[in-house]
């Protein structure tokens, strides 16, 4: 067993909330499993909510333990939801914030006036003991300032050099260091020194310190603004849900809601957690999931997620998936963890960061050696400041944040158009794509197929019991196809019969037994395969595939009974989505298992002009590699399982998030509303992405690595022209703003109009 | 002069040992409480402590966090190899659960890379 540290011991009551307690009896073996535990004083249960309160000395991680051992789940009532955290980070930060603050003003209430004091001319020189005694004075009260405003730093920075680390607090600590030890040396030891060099630089160490500390807190109020996105997300959350429990309805916080339960939504509430409509019949807005603006008429059997609107009639659904589990708990983490990762663009300067520090302070010694062996007089302080200045402007947190910001703010972006990337990497690929190929069911179309028309072969057969038959065979199908025979026959009361030996056969169709009768029931290929002779009924079919509807073939005992045709109608905006693919010049290709012809009708339908028909599945992630093989960046779009393999192929994999769940977990993104602009969508949000990666990288290298030469003293031996550490304390801290404040720029950001 | 040029060229010697060449000693993590073992890593003052992580190959373990520090490079924890990531409180545990790894040498780090450390698998 673990072992448990003291502050993992609580001397307090805690509440745990229990799951799979189903019953009244369970609560005695609860209470007493816990009240058995050593250092528990007490477990009362409320069964009606489903938790249980223990007060005594013991952590929580031994109470969960013994309930689980128990047959029971239970987690603690005390575990903070996403919005607490989000609560507590803005706390966090706001004093975080309020800190720095503080420090900058003090550090720029000695740095100012001495700084003005400067520019005015005023000497900062050590000549007489009077100018000795002041600048003694003007150092301790600068020591203080170095301790009160920028204790922070020299902690820093000590213990990253004792880990044999570096990082900014090392480049801030060295420089303001140098340019306050030089100084004292002066006021110290002034004869120790030529008369020229004797300058002191207690305005330079001061200044820095309150622009840092100004910087860092500029930046997180900046910051705060990136994560406003997942801030929306999580607030789509409901905080309490009114349950059905011991037939009464009672409201309890959203934590406590257990699977299974019988939940409550009234119009104008929130969907708490996912489940499947029991009772009534309403319209549900699922916008600030999806993007899509029409509400959705949901009745008995019809799921529906948390943190949608409940809009017009009261209903009762069944939890069927509770806490981090919901959909819109699991799209929040897919949000967090893809902001979190960086596309590759990001790997140079991660690459960069890492060895910046110790090569600055190396850049920062060679530069030192060099005033001095060549430089003018006074070398030594031309050699500090020059030192001072290379360590202060070199700080690489701009190049750092240069990724991650703008990755935070282009996936929340897209999160907020119904849009979910993955990872970084696949932000970064969606905005090369050159081919994007879209399966025709359920991608192009809406996926839920009709029977259109029914033609019988054999004329003692009639239409219901061709439904029939066909319907029955079909409904051990899990083929959307199937599935519309099913419901045709169920919408029509025809009872389905069993069959027996049912086989499906992949890319054909499928074969089984009833009533000791043979049945095939699929297409072209199937009867062939089965030599079953077809007569004039291939142009019968293939007049039916030209007006876009699926023709299948259905022979009884090998003798052809039947053509049923199942037509699936194109979703209402794909001719507009896939327009809007093909101006931006990618290359659309069709991929479906249909046939042909009714292949090509859709396809002209919707201005497609390459088709690969009657693709097997297993041959659906082949086409994938012949277009990558023809030079392609391939996007592949799908909803189905047999997608899968090809999405999981495809540079970028786009599930249509109405689809499977194997399908979405084979993607790199999901598009959460079935229509297909969510492609475009997708692709300008990481073209605009990648370009504000590219501006914030740019702005990022100016400051440090153009910085660094001039802060050497490039410019001296041409111009007489040294940076002033003051100047490059600026620079520096104003960095990160630059790029925090640029990559916030993206949430202007809007993917066209459609 | 001769004497300050050979002090600059030893600190650089000293500065490239120090942060490029010299590998620090590892925290061990024992592997006797088989999947549960756990290691705790304080994240403060710009550093992860312990930075450098000690565990044997093909054991899941968890590592907990304790985040003091309030800048906000601290408030994340990334492992990019193995494509985590995770959010930090402030002043509070979150423990993150790391599957059986492979031997070899898994960085981790905060947003910017200012915290670095790393898990040793051996």
């Amino acid at each position: 067993m673990n072992k448990l540290t003291g502050d993992q011991l609580r001397n307090n009551t805690q509440d745990l909330i229990i799951e799979g307690a189903g019953c009244a009896s369970c609560v005695g073996k609860i209470e007493t499993a816990l009240k058995n535990i050593n250092g528990v004083e007490s477990a009362e249960m409320n069964f009606a909510l489903r938790t249980v309160s223990i007060s005594g000395n013991v952590a929580s991680e031994v109470l969960i333990k013994a309930v689980e051992n128990i047959g029971y789940n239970a987690k603690s009532a005390s575990d903070r939801s996403d919005d607490e955290l989000i609560d507590e980070k803005e706390v966090a930060d706001e004093k975080y914030y309020a800190s720095l603050m503080k420090q900058m003003w003090v550090a720029l209430a000695l740095g100012m006036p001495l700084m003005i004091y400067s520019l005015f001319g005023g000497p900062m020189t050590v000549e007489t003991p009077l100018e000795r005694g002041v600048w003694l004075f003007v150092g301790v009260l600068c020591a203080a300032i170095m301790y009160f405003s920028g204790k922070h730093f020299y902690i820093g920075a000590w213990k990253s050099l004792l880990n044999h680390t570096a990082n900014m607090d090392t480049l801030i600590a060295l420089g303001t260091g140098t340019a306050w030890i030089y100084s004292m040396i002066v006021v110290l030891f002034p004869l120790a020194l030529p008369e020229m060099a004797r300058h002191v630089y207690f305005e330079a160490t001061a200044m820095i310190i309150g622009l840092i500390n100004l910087g860092l807190a500029l930046e997180v109020k900046a910051r705060g603004k990136t994560s406003e996105a997942i801030k929306r997300l999580i607030g789509l959350q409901a905080k309490t849900a009114r349950v059905v429990r011991d037939k009464k309805e009672i409201d309890i916080a959203i934590e406590q809601v257990l699977l299974n339960d019988i939940v409550r939504v009234r119009p104008g509430e929130k969907v708490p957690v996912d489940g499947v409509v029991t009772q009534g019949n309403t319209s549900i807005d699922e916008s600030m999931l999806t993007g899509e603006p029409m509400p959705v008429v949901k009745a008995e059997g019809d799921k529906i997620v948390a943190g949608t609107l409940n809009k017009s009639g009261s209903i009762l659904f069944k939890a069927t998936r509770v806490g981090k589990d919901t959909a819109i708990a699991q799209i929040i983490n897919m949000v967090k963890r893809a902001q979190n990762s960086k596309p590759p663009i990001g790997r140079l300067a991660d690459i960069i960061s890492a060895y910046f520090v110790p090569v600055v302070m190396i850049i920062s010694i060679v530069s030192a050696l060099v005033w001095l062996n060549f430089g003018p007089d006074p070398v030594l302080a031309f050699a500090v400041v020059s030192a001072t200045t290379v360590l202060i402007i070199a700080c690489p947190c701009a190049l750092g944040l240069a990724t991650p910001m703008s990755v935070m703010v282009g996936v929340g972006k897209a999160a907020e158009a119904g849009v979910l990337i993955r990872n970084g990497e696949a932000l970064q690929t969606a905005s090369k794509v050159t081919a994007m190929i879209l399966d025709k069911t359920g991608t192009i179309t809406e996926g839920a197929p009709k029977v259109t028309d029914i033609i019988v072969a054999d004329e003692s057969y009639s239409e219901d019991f061709i439904l029939t038959v066909a319907a029955s065979i079909e409904s051990g199908s899990e083929h959307p196809l199937a599935q519309a025979i099913v419901d045709s026959a169920i919408e029509q009361n025809i009872e389905l019969e069993n069959t027996t030996d049912f086989q499906a056969i992949a890319g054909h169709g499928v074969k089984a037994m009833l009533n000791g009768q043979q049945l095939l029931f699929g297409n072209q290929k199937l009867m062939l395969k089965h030599s079953i002779a077809l007569n004039g009924y291939v142009n019968k079919a293939q007049a039916l595939a030209y007006k876009a509807k699926t023709p299948m073939y259905l022979a009884i005992d090998n003798k052809l009974a039947a053509i049923i045709a199942v037509s699936d109608p194109i979703k209402s905006d794909s001719i507009a989505a896939i327009k809007r693919l093909q101006a931006i010049g990618i290359r659309v290709v069709m991929l479906t298992g249909d046939n042909r012809a009714t292949a090509n009708a859709v396809a002209k339908q919707v201005g497609i002009t390459e088709v690969f028909a009657e693709v097997l599945p297993e041959d659906k992630s082949n086409k994938v590699a012949d277009l990558q093989a023809q030079g392609e960046i391939v996007g592949m779009t799908g909803d189905g399982i047999n997608d899968a393999p090809a999405l999981a192929l495809a540079n970028v994999g786009f599930a249509i998030g109405t689809g499977t769940d194997v399908a979405i977990e084979s993607a790199d993104i999901t598009l959460m509303r079935g229509s297909l602009h969510g492609l475009s969508d997708a692709i300008a949000v990481s073209k605009a992405t990648l370009r504000n990666i590219k501006q914030n990288l740019f702005g990022a290298f100016i400051y440090n690595v153009a910085g660094i030469p001039f802060a050497a003293g490039i410019l001296y031996p041409f111009f007489g022209l040294l940076l002033n550490p003051v100047v490059a304390g600026a620079a520096m801290a104003f960095s990160s703003l630059t790029v925090v404040s640029n990559a916030n720029r993206l949430r202007l950001f809007k993917p066209q109009d459609h | 002069m001769l004497i300050i040029n050979l002090i600059g060229l030893g600190l650089i010697v000293l500065i490239i040992w120090w942060f490029w060449v010299y590998k620090p000693q590892s925290t061990q993590v024992s592997d006797e409480q088989g999947d549960n073992s756990e290691i705790t890593v304080v994240v403060k003052d710009g550093v992860y402590q312990p930075a450098r992580i000690s565990l044997p190959e093909n054991k899941a373990f968890k590592i907990k966090f304790i985040r003091k520090d309030a800048s906000p490079c601290a408030a994340s924890v990334l492992f990019p190899d193995l494509e985590i990531s995770a959010d930090l409180p402030i002043n509070a545990e979150f423990t993150l659960q790391l599957p059986a790894l492979k031997k070899g040498e898994y960085a981790f780090h905060c947003q910017m890379k200012m915290y670095s450390g790393t898990v040793v698998v051996k």
